[in-house]
């Protein structure tokens, strides 16, 4: 094994050298119900579920509306219209308020 | 200094693991200190997580990653690179970053000699400076916003003060042949999008503030390489302004003799024309309903004591943290103990330049049990001062609310 040491400090060393890293992703729970499946197979497709997590539970039907049209119009997400409103609706009963 | 997570470490998880007793505290132990006035939403799911190279922050989100620094770093004038916030808004941030190899495009059409430049051409070929400066979140504090605004829910800990040595972004774009026509200076960074469709972060600054001497492009923070998450190799420092035009990852100025029409600059990052106290205007980017966010309001921090901190009657007590602003200069820290009525002055710590955090203590002795509310506010060297009421805008930005800390006397 004794010339592969070389290798392997150079290899440390160049790692050390570069910015090297992501983080460690764990899984982020939903709040079970109907839609849950939707939201998470298309809403973690560009960003981890904590997102929504974090911004609860003061938005309302409306706002939840407004940030997955966001999402389609303004960041290009593809979501079939039925799927949004099966995300909206999931995410104004899971993670809203009334109103 | 030892945390509990260190203790519980060095006490050998394994035979606690049986015990029952490791699960619960290692689960408290990941849990932050959080302020309050958050949405219920960032105690139930914000953990002191580590990134690669990274101490735990607060993580509010993995991907992109957001982690805020833990208000108990703000004791000190510097923020160490490990402990210093990270904040992507795309989640295509590459794994490897290579120094060696790093090139910078600087050209654009208000340019009339673009150059390519590797770090060892801006290293030998531009005088080398060094600033002190604050790099704060323009959504910092988005989450104690009454009522609440969606986005990412920061504390008060999206922000950190740096020493950033680089060389300066006018005598870079002087190498280019900057065009008297050129109105703005488009940046952007190695980082993307996952989606092709979404719109890459791309900003742009007025040439007059590129032109700064202040305004930098940093390859060292500290006194070491930037961290991985912090922009490495190299970045913009813009100092007095918001991080949104600190770009990361550096890999193309442009200068453009037209407004940029990005969607980050265009639709995003914009407060309301004329609402804040602000003396540095984007000029070719404001409508008449709204501006892009440019220098930091006057703002102050607590780091010390502790949230849940017990101070003892009859014992001196001291307050500390730091206050910034866009580079008046902290003129004054004031602490009142009777909601206001009666300001006393705060110490002020050394002064590591106008750009900087300015470390400020202010030590009392409480009487008697019970609670003790400290208000504490800083202005600046232009007379401003900190709001007492927030000026609401949608994206929660700005907000220098004086905050109430409540003290436990026992």
């Amino acid at each position: 094994m004794r010339p592969l040491l070389p290798i392997l400090a150079a290899l440390i060393a160049a790692i050390a050298a570069a910015g090297v890293g992501r983080g460690e992703e764990k899984p982020v729970p939903l709040k079970p119900g109907p839609g849950e499946d939707v939201v998470a197979a298309n809403c973690n497709a560009c960003h981890s579920l904590d997102y929504i997590r974090i911004n609860a539970p003061f938005m309302t039907g409306k706002t939840w509306e407004a940030e997955v049209s966001k999402m389609i119009n303004a960041f290009g997400a593809t979501i079939e219209p039925a799927d949004a409103k099966t995300i909206t609706d999931y995410l104004a009963r899971s993670y809203g308020r009334p109103g | 200094m030892l945390d509990r997570r260190t203790l519980l470490r060095g006490m050998g998880g394994a035979a606690l693991a049986g015990s029952g007793l490791l699960p619960r505290l290692a689960a408290a132990a990941d849990k932050p200190a959080l302020t309050t006035g958050l949405p219920e939403g960032v105690y139930d799911t914000a953990d002191l997580e580590a990134l690669p190279g990274k101490k735990p922050l607060i993580k509010l989100s993995y991907r992109p990653p957001n982690y805020e620094t833990p208000a108990s770093y703000f004791d000190s004038a510097f923020t160490p690179n490990d402990a210093f916030f990270v904040r992507y808004h795309l989640a295509r941030i590459p794994a490897r970053l290579d120094a060696a190899t790093w090139k910078i495009k600087v050209g654009g059409e208000g340019a009339t000699a673009p150059v390519e430049l590797d770090l060892a051409d801006l290293k030998n070929g531009f005088e080398q400076v060094e600033i002190a400066a604050v790099c704060q979140c323009s959504g910092n504090r988005r989450g104690l916003s009454d009522p609440h605004v969606p986005g990412v829910q920061w504390g008060l800990g999206a922000m950190g003060s740096a020493r950033w040595k680089g060389v300066r972004l006018k005598d870079v774009l002087a190498k280019a042949g900057l065009r008297k026509e050129a109105i703005e200076i488009v940046v952007n960074g190695a980082d993307g999008p996952v989606l092709d469709k979404t719109p890459d972060f791309v900003k742009s600054i007025p040439v007059w503030k590129a032109l700064d001497e202040n305004t930098l492009i940093a390859w060292e923070m500290n006194g070491e390489p930037l961290p991985h998450f912090n922009g490495f190799p190299v970045r913009l420092v813009v100092p007095g302004w918001t991080a949104t035009y600190w770009m990361k990852h550096l890999v193309t100025v442009e200068a453009v003799s037209k407004p940029f029409d990005g969607f980050w600059v265009k639709s995003a990052y914009r407060i309301p024309t004329g609402r804040f106290p602000v003396t540095q205007h984007f000029l070719t980017q404001m409508t008449e309903t709204s501006e892009p966010i440019t220098e930091m309001v006057v703002n102050l921090v607590v780091a010390a004591p502790a949230p849940g901190h017990k101070a003892k009657a009859g014992r001196p007590l001291e307050i500390r943290g730091v206050a910034w602003d866009a580079g008046y200069g902290i003129r004054r820290v004031e602490v009142s103990l009777d909601e206001g009525k009666t300001w006393r002055e705060a110490a002020l710590g050394q002064d590591h330049g106008r750009f900087a955090f300015r470390p400020w203590s202010f030590r009392f002795t409480p009487m008697k049990p019970g609670t003790v509310t400290v208000l504490a506010k800083a202005s600046n060297g232009i007379g401003q001062t900190q709001a007492e009421a927030l000026i609401f805008n949608p994206a929660g930005y700005h907000n220098n609310v004086i905050r109430p800390l409540a003290i436990t006397v026992v």
